[in-house]
């Protein structure tokens, strides 16, 4: 079972790259094997409505990795897909693989359930030597792609780009277009790496703190007693503070539109033209942290949805993500477009050059972040610190009244509801009062504060700040279990001197807000952690980017340019958690995985809030098919409409979903290994 | 214990209501589906929601395809030890190994371990057990084993934990009863230090403890013997590591007298050499 790349091992990424020289003449040497289209990255001219696509397994070889790639068009990538928004699409998928199905989901579209392509929800997939022609009116526009749900094609080369045009003219125009497609390419088949991964959770982690890193990280925590506790600590916790990517450039080669960093890709430009760049991030496992250095980037689109153009240095697209920013290079240079992934064991980089077969100068890649007790959901303290042992100034309750009502009470004090945070994020304080120290937990980070209301309820409002935080994380485990929603409980939990009363709302209010909170997931085979405080980290831009020197996005900078178009304030909540073991690897929601789960069932047209907690210390791009993902982040009505939100370790997040597309949806981590290990749901809308 | 049953059904539909009441208003489909269909029973009640419901009401999947294969199992097998083990008068050959096949909770283990010294085989001790995960870092494990080589046979009924102790120390306990009514256990840990993300220090110890001595398998009463090791090995790739070590192998308290009125050797010091391998 030995495979030969394996002995490659013992290069790590950087010092293979580097071992190719200068790469700039790697870019004038013919390319390796494969038949690469000359027009990779290149939006096709025109948008057209029908399509013919076939599906086979080719040789291709990237960066010495041979590969029978499964694909479409013989490419890896699959040919962009240039369509109109209005038009009634029809694209007749092939499958000529010799003995397996296949299939096409379109990432992020809004269409039938029926033509959604995920095997078993939608259809039956694609058997070898039929077609299957996908028929769907075009609702949208932007930036999507599309990659196999069968098997695990998708990590193999199955995916290509999506490019949809606006009925109206751009507001953004570009004098050029590209699509920048971020991948994975790898000759380990991706059953073997889980296999793998299932007897040694660290078995493509080579940078892990040993014994040879002591001194530096010594000289980082201050003293080696200091890096010494530290490591205790995690050793405590049997897990690893350098456990950032399970997959990782020792047997990843990372692709920019299916070229190898030394392929060099281009992009031309004429200096002082705008530039649009549609970043897609197609990989199966990988985040990667992009940058285009002495290149500012104006952040137009997420998910393809337009954003208040956001200017940035430097951006993290999360697993299945796409991002549109618009360059507008001034100079005839070559400026490297550089995407290192999370885990810095590797780069996909590109050229946006005057002239082709330029090369700009490629940036060393940045250190590896490393997890912190933040990533815990456990905020500053030690791992083994019992939240009894915090102190409460305020009041000498038990930790859940005081937890609860520690997030209320600065606001109270105020006298006005006004001064109450309203938007239902109770992510944002779960231990405001208590932790003042902590950067992301400022009382008011609402710079806008006329949207707060328009989520409704305020008993429901109530529900969503006080439950998650309160009841559902400080109890003891039999509480937990209480089957009702929570404002059914006896007052003596939630009820304090100056906090609303539950079960009389405020006349003229919306409907109560049903609460489902499952608790915390309990520590069982498929779940090693609890996030006990877990934080909002919507403003941090993600592990490894925080106070790097560079303008780094984070998601509470995301703001949609018109309004959300169903102003209804959710009815119910869902809270999830997403947990894993890593040491068994398996991963799932509310520590059970998908076998041991039933479906998430939604009322047709209801306006569900789901509410994300990640107790894992790893992050996730969540995924759901056919609903648009509502990110409350602070903007209000001009939430940002996403299809895949990452969700980080030890934070909590909400969104907004209307159910008005019937049928059986995926929802999942769309790290393709922790899908297939369990992080997955169906949701039924009915 | 019918009457109890008897009883708890009485009191159920007593205490139910306002259960039930709670389920309703919390109104989620799946909620109200299970309450009428699943009738009450004496099982406490399971909570369902949304995010977490049970899969009792299966879902139709088109063709019966399941979206994930999550249940997939797998086969492993690793030497941890496969060395030789040098002296003078003559290198023992020792391997120490397990298999595994299953999914996330059951598998079916074979261990294996045995020294070929002078030409014997010694302390060859083979196990079969069934392996079920109960915890996120535990596994319970019962089954077979059987002390197979040179000596006589012996057979006996195991049951163990196995796992990763606190601070990531590998660990196995197991408790033995043989089919002559006598008792063993077995204690095994170890741990990797890194010196370097490849060159990784491994202590090592498994200690075996009987309740009865016997003479014929060099078996003491008490803690019978040892065989420990530290051993250096680099991971030129993660299946396929070369060591150097030093092992100890040796008997303890009476088996150490058993095994000097035998003429045999009671413990040596070796230095080692071997790989460590698994696929």
């Amino acid at each position: 079972m030995l495979i030969p790349s394996r002995n490659r091992g013992g290069l790590s990424r950087r010092r293979f790259v580097t071992g190719l020289g200068a790469g700039g003449l790697m870019a004038a040497l013919p390319r390796p094997l494969q038949a690469h289209t000359p027009a990779a990255g290149q939006v096709p001219p025109t948008a057209r409505a029908r399509w013919d696509l076939r599906v086979g397994r080719t040789r291709i070889e990237i960066d010495r990795k041979v590969l029978h790639a499964p694909c479409i068009g013989e490419d890896v990538p699959g040919p962009i897909l240039r369509w109109r928004q209005g038009d009634t699409v029809s694209i007749n998928v092939t499958n000529t693989l010799a003995d397996e199905d296949t299939s096409i989901h379109w990432h992020g579209l809004r269409l039938p359930a029926a033509m959604d392509g995920v095997p078993g929800l939608s259809f039956a997939g694609i058997p070898p030597g039929e077609t299957f022609t996908y028929r769907f009116p075009v609702t949208q526009s932007g930036t999507y792609w599309y990659h196999s749900h069968s098997g695990m094609q998708e990590a193999q080369g199955l995916y290509g780009a999506i490019v949809i045009d606006p009925p109206v003219p751009d507001p953004q125009p570009c004098a050029r277009d590209y699509v920048i497609l971020l991948s994975e390419w790898s000759d380990v088949s991706p059953m073997d790496m889980l296999s793998n991964l299932k007897m040694q959770d660290d078995y493509y982690v080579f940078r892990q703190r040993t014994l040879a890193s002591l001194p530096r990280e010594a000289r980082e925590a201050g003293s080696t007693l200091a890096a010494l506790k530290d490591r205790l600590a995690w050793s405590r916790m049997r897990m690893a503070a350098t456990d950032i990517a399970d997959v990782t450039g020792v047997i990843y080669t990372y692709l920019l539109n299916g070229h190898a960093p030394d392929m060099n890709w281009n992009a031309l430009f004429s200096p002082g033209e705008r530039v649009r760049l549609r970043f897609i991030n197609g990989a199966s496992m990988t985040f990667f942290d992009i940058r285009i250095p002495g290149l500012e980037m104006l952040v137009v689109a997420a998910d393809g949805n337009a954003v208040e153009p956001v200017p940035v240095d430097e951006f993290r697209i999360g697993v299945a993500e796409t991002y549109d920013v618009i360059v507008q290079p001034r100079e005839a240079r070559a400026y490297t477009i550089f995407a290192q992934s999370e885990d810095r064991t590797g780069y996909a980089r590109g050229t946006l050059a005057p002239q082709p077969g330029m090369s700009g100068p490629i940036p060393p890649m940045d250190p590896r972040p490393v997890r912190t007790m933040v990533d815990m959901g456990m905020d500053d303290m030690k791992p083994g610190e019992s939240m009894n042992g915090m102190a409460m100034p305020e009041h000498g309750h038990d930790m859940s009244a005081s937890h609860s009502h520690s997030h209320l009470m600065p606001h109270h004090e105020g006298g006005t509801m006004d001064g109450m945070d309203m938007t239902g994020h109770a992510p944002q304080h779960p231990m405001g009062g208590m932790q003042p120290t902590t950067p992301q937990q400022t009382p008011h980070r609402h710079d806008t504060p006329t949207p707060r209301h328009e989520e409704g309820a305020m008993a429901g409002m109530d529900m969503a700040d006080m439950q998650p935080a309160g009841h559902g994380h400080a109890m003891p485990m039999s509480e937990h279990r209480v089957d009702e929603p929570v404002h059914h409980q006896p007052a003596g939990r939630m009820h304090r001197p100056g906090a609303m009363d539950h079960d009389a709302p405020a006349p003229g209010t919306m409907p109560v807000l049903e609460v489902d909170d499952p608790g915390p997931p309990p520590l069982n085979v498929e779940n090693q952690n609890i996030a006990r405080m877990p934080t909002d980290r919507l403003g941090s831009p993600g592990d490894g980017l925080e106070h790097n020197g560079r303008r780094v996005l984070n998601y509470r900078q995301l703001r949609a340019t018109r309004p959300g178009s169903d102003p209804r304030p959710p009815t119910r909540e869902i809270i999830m958690h997403l947990t894993g073991n890593m040491e068994r690897y398996i991963w799932g929601f509310n520590g059970r995985k998908f076998s041991e789960s039933g479906p998430i069932r939604l009322r047709r047209n209801e306006r569900v809030r789901f509410t994300l907690i990640n107790d894992t210390m790893m992050e996730h791009p969540i995924h759901l098919h056919g609903m648009w993902s509502e990110l409350e982040n602070g903007q209000g009505a001009y939430r940002p409409y996403k299809h895949t939100l990452i969700s980080q370790p030890g934070s909590k997040l909400s969104y907004l979903v209307t159910a008005d597309a019937p049928g059986l949806w995926a929802y999942h981590c769309h790290l393709m290994l922790h899908m297939e290990t369990g992080m997955f749901r169906t949701v039924i809308v009915e | 214990m019918r009457r109890v049953l008897l009883l708890a059904a009485l009191l159920l539909p007593a205490a139910a209501p306002p259960a039930q009441a709670c389920s309703q208003s919390q109104t989620t489909t799946t909620a109200r589906k299970t309450a009428t269909t699943a009738p009450r029973k004496s099982l406490p009640r399971p909570v369902y929601h949304a995010a977490d419901a049970p899969t009792n009401a299966p879902v139709a999947y088109v063709g019966g395809m399941k979206p994930v294969m999550d249940q997939g199992r797998y086969f492993h097998g690793i030497l941890d030890q496969l060395e030789g083990r040098y002296a003078p008068g003559g290198t023992d050959f020792r391997w120490d190994g397990e298999a595994w096949y299953g999914g996330d909770y059951n598998r079916l283990w074979l261990k294996s371990e045995g020294t070929l010294e002078h030409g014997r085989l010694h302390d060859g001790d083979h196990e079969l057990l069934y392996s079920r995960a109960v915890s996120p870092y535990w596994n319970v494990q019962a089954g077979v084993r059987a002390d197979i080589d040179d000596g006589p046979t012996r057979t006996w009924g195991a049951l163990g934990v196995q796992g990763l102790a606190l601070y990531q120390f590998e660990f196995q306990a197991t408790a033995y009863v043989s089919d002559r009514g006598r008792f063993a256990s077995r204690i095994e840990g170890s741990y990797d230090f890194l010196l370097t993300n490849r060159l990784i220090l491994q202590p090592q110890a498994e200690f075996n403890l009987y309740t009865k001595s016997d003479p014929a398998r060099q078996v003491g009463a008490g803690l019978s013997d040892v065989d420990a090791g530290l051993r250096l090995r680099y991971e030129v790739w993660r299946k396929f590591a070369p060591y150097v070590a030093v092992s100890y192998a040796g008997y303890l308290t009476q088996a150490r007298r058993i095994v000097h009125d035998q003429q045999g050797e009671s413990g040596a010091l070796r230095l080692t050499f071997g790989v460590r391998s698994w696929f």
